[in-house]
């Protein structure tokens, strides 16, 4: 039998791609389309008081000029995932219109429409309207906005807080504080970023005014939510009324999970215009400020340790930004996936997280690939390394001093990943850290660092080495947990498939996640081929349309291989049992006496009477001679609720250069080693950990979203937004430990981010070992040389 | 204001009426329906609507359609021909050197460019030429591989069959 799940298979989506014929949004054209473009606000927070757009609306080619009022039909946008919902805590919620109506409250918030006949024409027609402003004050820090006196955005949200969520044990990390014969502390910025896929957003709305019916093209992770929530918060009309398709979609990195204003505003502006369908794409620049942020948090950090190095206690308290209204998830980003998941896979016997979310005159930021777990391993792996300098111990060795041991698993994490008031628990299912650890040590020549950091000195360079060993959470997530817990979308995180064998022999799988670049089409086909014994070439994998696939949460968090797989395996497993059914009606045998192998299905003992299951389905899909009580076809759908995340594990090492004359730092090496359990497709989780790094890499030394005083977005522009190059990166060294997930049958875990999770604190460690000969134990990211160089003037004095 | 354009694209005559200010890529794009040419940003960064034009790698969201008047264009729909991937294509499929594939024509390009003027590049001449080229999917590692890969196929080619792989 050929081996699928496990092969290195070059992916099957790949020929459209690599030709020109793949199909993203702004590829699609209808008969009759008009074109929108949206005027974003100059100021970072101001009053509306008039909009005239009468000259706007004379311009050649223009069809019409809309502002907030027009779309008063459709409700604010929904905000799906609250801190703490069902502990009653209070989220001061602001969620954006279709367009603002009152007042703005970040630099690119949308406050007029235009659509046109071309896009040209759409532009210059944005150009004649006229906004009478009131400009106001703005605040752009999350510390800064919580203080007295701050300018306030919204009435219902004193002090601009959106909560304030605590997770862990207060009196028991006290105690530890007091009796701690250690304590290192440190404020740390986690800074802005700015996602960036390569694609930017952009939809085609039509309305059909015969049936009532809605069709949006969007760049988006999950169409089957964003026609839920259009459905029911948005725009209210039931379900069946819109479609959503997900085309081809370039990247998202998290940041086309969300429900956006467009969306409605394209489907309004068809309606509108009578069934003309719309298109809007937003340019790259109008991006940075109509699409979210990710990160930006504020922490306080404080460690509580033994002399030996054995940490007793960690109390992490975070400023975590949210922007000037809420993206649909925003809140939960910094609670659930942040302070649930402060212990990492470390021994931490007490933790205390306060975190608090925090409005101000900045774009909305919700999740960006690892959303909350890369900023809580930034968290603990600095201090790891904060706690070694103060001890005089090992970075490695103080962290293998403090790993959980393979036996503690399951294990209770005592940062609160585990309780839920209905007793629905998430504990670690499983890890084994140190082989990892060692391995990725070994690779990387750890014990002769020495030596090069000698070596590097008689070229004025200051060479170090960085360690990050993460733990992260994927798969999300058990419903029974995130109902319990009233975190998450409120409301289930399953998943679904569906395999149908048709009648000309093709197996087509439908499933709920959406590839954005991930290769669903290949991995999934993978699973279900080895499932069934067929060739990867007759499973077909169709995604992304709400019309033909069954409902699915969308792909996030890692989520698609752990949750979405297993569904794709299940429905397979049903495809099996009927097909034996049959062959055993067929052969005049029980079902009990029909093996399944290789793709046929034969009486025990009788091999040579084998058929395939291409002549099984065909027999069922006929239904010629069925038995008694069998549906024809061979149609079947599954549905896998997790009843546990997954959590891969790994240790990766960066080793850096930084020039002594300019503070330009160089990653010479980059090692990992992931333990993402089994690998369905390693060509496609290698090139995901690649991504990965090169993300948290970027985040490390180059990107930052800058803010002015007034609001202004500085880096405003690819142009002034620093992402990873090429030539900056050095060849990445990956290997791996494999500890098979118990928690799903396929044993994997997720590995979509994995690589920006860890990559980040690595090389910050790195660059911060590389300085302590000067007495540097910290500077905040991006490490751009003149960040660094400024340090190390500081720091010579 | 419209003016007609005449280009040889992927080797066939075409005209394309624009305005003055139309660049190359819409005309690519609205004007003769060739979308695998696309549009990553808007101060000619990302390298996405890379095409050879006259041979050459440019940023077509940087040049005016009028200034290409004339010109042979190559596009990412020009470069597999009878069916047949071109090698760098062949190569990035092998190699797993895309992921969500909205960079990859402009990489090609700009790979095409590079191996016609250099058959046997290093890795660090491979990623010095994607300077121009964002990639935020596979942080390079397998475009890298794939060029390299597409270099050794097409040297072997055109020595075995003594002709020109590209
Ligand atoms: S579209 Fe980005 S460089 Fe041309
Ligand atoms: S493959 Fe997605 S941007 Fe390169």
């Amino acid at each position: 039998m050929t081996v699928t799940i496990g092969a290195p298979l070059r992916r099957k989506e790949d020929p459209r791609f690599l030709t020109g014929t793949a199909h993203y949004v702004d590829d699609i054209t209808l008969p009759g389309m008009a074109h929108a473009a949206v005027l974003r606000s100059p100021y970072a927070h101001a009053n509306i008081r008039s909009i005239d757009t009468s000259r706007a609306v004379a311009m050649p080619g223009v069809l019409g000029v809309f502002t907030g009022t027009d779309f008063m039909e459709y409700n604010p946008l929904p905000m799906a995932w609250p801190a703490g919902g069902s502990a009653g805590l209070q989220n001061n919620v602001n969620t954006p219109r279709i367009l603002a109506t009152d007042s703005v409250k970040w630099t690119g918030e949308g406050v007029a429409a235009v659509v046109a006949e071309t896009r040209e024409q759409a532009f210059d027609a944005l150009e004649a309207i006229h906004v009478e402003w009131e400009p106001l004050p703005a605040v752009v820090d999350a510390e800064q906005a919580t203080q007295p006196g701050a300018p306030q955005l919204h009435e219902n949200a004193p002090n601009n807080v959106v909560f304030t969520w605590t997770v862990g044990d207060r009196d028991g990390t006290d105690r530890a504080f007091a009796e701690a014969e250690v304590i290192v502390r440190q404020r740390l910025v986690n800074q802005r970023l700015i996602p960036n896929p390569m694609e930017v957003r952009g939809d085609v709305g039509r309305y059909d005014p015969a049936s009532g019916e809605y069709t949006i093209w969007m760049s988006s992770q999950t169409p089957h939510i964003q026609r839920l929530l259009l459905a029911a918060f948005v725009m209210g009309v039931p379900e069946h009324k819109i479609r959503v398709i997900a085309p081809d979609v370039g990247g998202g990195f998290g940041a086309k999970i969300y429900c956006y204003a467009d969306y409605a505003m394209v489907l309004g502006l068809s309606k509108k215009l009578a069934g003309r369908p719309v298109k809007w794409v937003e340019t790259r620049r109008e991006s940075y400020g109509s699409t979210t942020h990710g990160r930006d948090h504020i922490t306080y950090l404080e460690v509580a340790a033994k002399r030996d190095g054995e940490v007793t206690g960690l109390r992490v308290k975070t400023y975590a930004n949210l922007g000037g209204r809420l993206s649909t998830i925003g809140p939960g980003i910094p609670t659930t996936l942040y302070g649930r998941l402060l212990a990492g896979p470390y021994r931490f016997p007490n933790v205390w997280c306060e975190v608090v979310g925090v409005y101000t005159n900045t774009t909305f930021v919700d999740a960006y690939r690892g959303a909350g777990r890369p900023e809580a391993t930034y968290v603990l792996e600095r201090a790891m390394d904060l706690l070694a300098d103060e001890l005089g111990i090992d970075p490695a060795e103080i962290r293998r001093r403090n790993f959980l041991p393979p036996d503690a698993f399951p294990y209770r994490n005592p940062s609160g990943l585990g309780r839920a008031p209905n007793g629905a628990e998430i504990l670690i299912d499983s890890g084994n850290y140190e082989p990892a650890l060692d391995k990725a040590l070994a690779i990387a020549g750890y014990e002769r660092l020495d030596e090069a950091k000698a070596e590097a000195r008689g070229r004025d360079k200051y060479l170090g080495a960085g360690l990050s060993t993460y733990l992260e959470v994927c798969g999300v997530a058990p419903s029974k947990w995130i109902g319990a817990v009233g975190e998450g979308w409120g409301a289930a995180m399953w998943e679904s498939a569906n395999i149908r064998v048709h009648l000309t022999g093709k197996i087509v799988l439908t499933i709920g996640t959406s590839s954005h670049g991930q290769g669903h089409e290949t991995t999934m086909a993978q699973i279900v081929a080895g499932e069934l014994g067929v060739p990867v070439e007759d499973v077909i994998v169709q995604h992304s349309d709400t019309q033909g696939t069954p409902f699915g949460y969308g792909t996030y968090g890692s989520r698609s291989a752990a949750v979405g797989g297993t569904a794709a395996q299940l429905a397979a497993g049903k495809v099996k049992e009927k097909a034996k059914r049959l062959a055993a009606h067929l052969l005049e045998a029980s079902p009990d006496d029909i093996v399944y192998e290789s793709g046929k299905l034969y009486v025990r003992g009788s091999p040579d009477r084998a058929k395939t299951i291409q002549e099984i389905a065909f027999a069922i899909d006929l239904g010629f001679d069925l038995p008694a009580g069998m549906e024809p076809y061979l149609d079947e759908t599954a549905y896998y609720d997790a009843p546990n995340c997954t959590f891969p594990f790994g240790t990766h090492v960066a080793i850096v250069e930084v020039d002594e004359g300019t503070g330009a730092v160089d990653l010479v090496r980059y090692i990992a080693v992931d333990d993402v359990g089994n690998r369905i497709n390693p060509l496609i989780v290698e090139g995901q950990i690649h991504g990965g790094i090169a993300q948290g890499v970027g985040q490390a030394l180059w990107e930052g979203a800058v803010y002015g005083e007034n609001g202004a977005l500085l880096s405003g522009s690819m142009l002034d937004y620093a992402l990873p190059r090429a030539s900056w990166l050095p060849d990445l060294e990956l290997d791996q430990t494999v500890t098979p997930s118990p928690t799903n049958p396929l044993g994997v875990k997720g590995v979509g981010e994995t690589g920006t999770i860890a990559s980040t604190p690595a090389v910050v460690n790195a660059v911060v070992d590389a300085l302590s000969p000067l007495g540097i134990r910290h500077i905040d990211m991006p490490l751009t040389p003149a960040r660094v160089w400024a340090a190390m003037q500081q720091a010579k004095g | 204001m419209r003016r007609s354009v005449a280009l040889t694209v992927n080797g066939q005559a075409r005209t394309v009426e624009v305005e003055p200010r139309t660049m190359l890529v819409q005309a690519l794009r609205d004007g003769l329906g060739l979308t695998g040419t696309h549009v990553g940003c808007d101060t000619s960064q990302c390298g996405a609507c890379t095409v050879l034009m006259d041979g050459m790698a440019v940023k077509s969201c940087t040049v005016l359609a009028v200034q290409a008047d004339g010109s042979a264009v190559t596009t990412i729909e020009g470069m597999a021909h009878d069916g047949e991937l071109h090698p760098l294509q062949d190569a990035f499929w092998e190699n797993h050197g895309l992921q969500c594939g909205f960079c990859t024509p402009g990489m090609i390009m700009t790979a095409a460019d590079l191996l016609a003027g250099n058959p046997d590049p290093t890795d660090t001449e491979i990623r010095h030429a994607l300077e121009g080229n964002f990639c935020r999917c596979t942080g390079y590692q397998n475009i890298v591989k794939s060029i390299r890969a597409a270099a050794e196929q097409m040297r072997a080619a055109s020595v075995g069959g003594g002709g020109q792989a590209s």
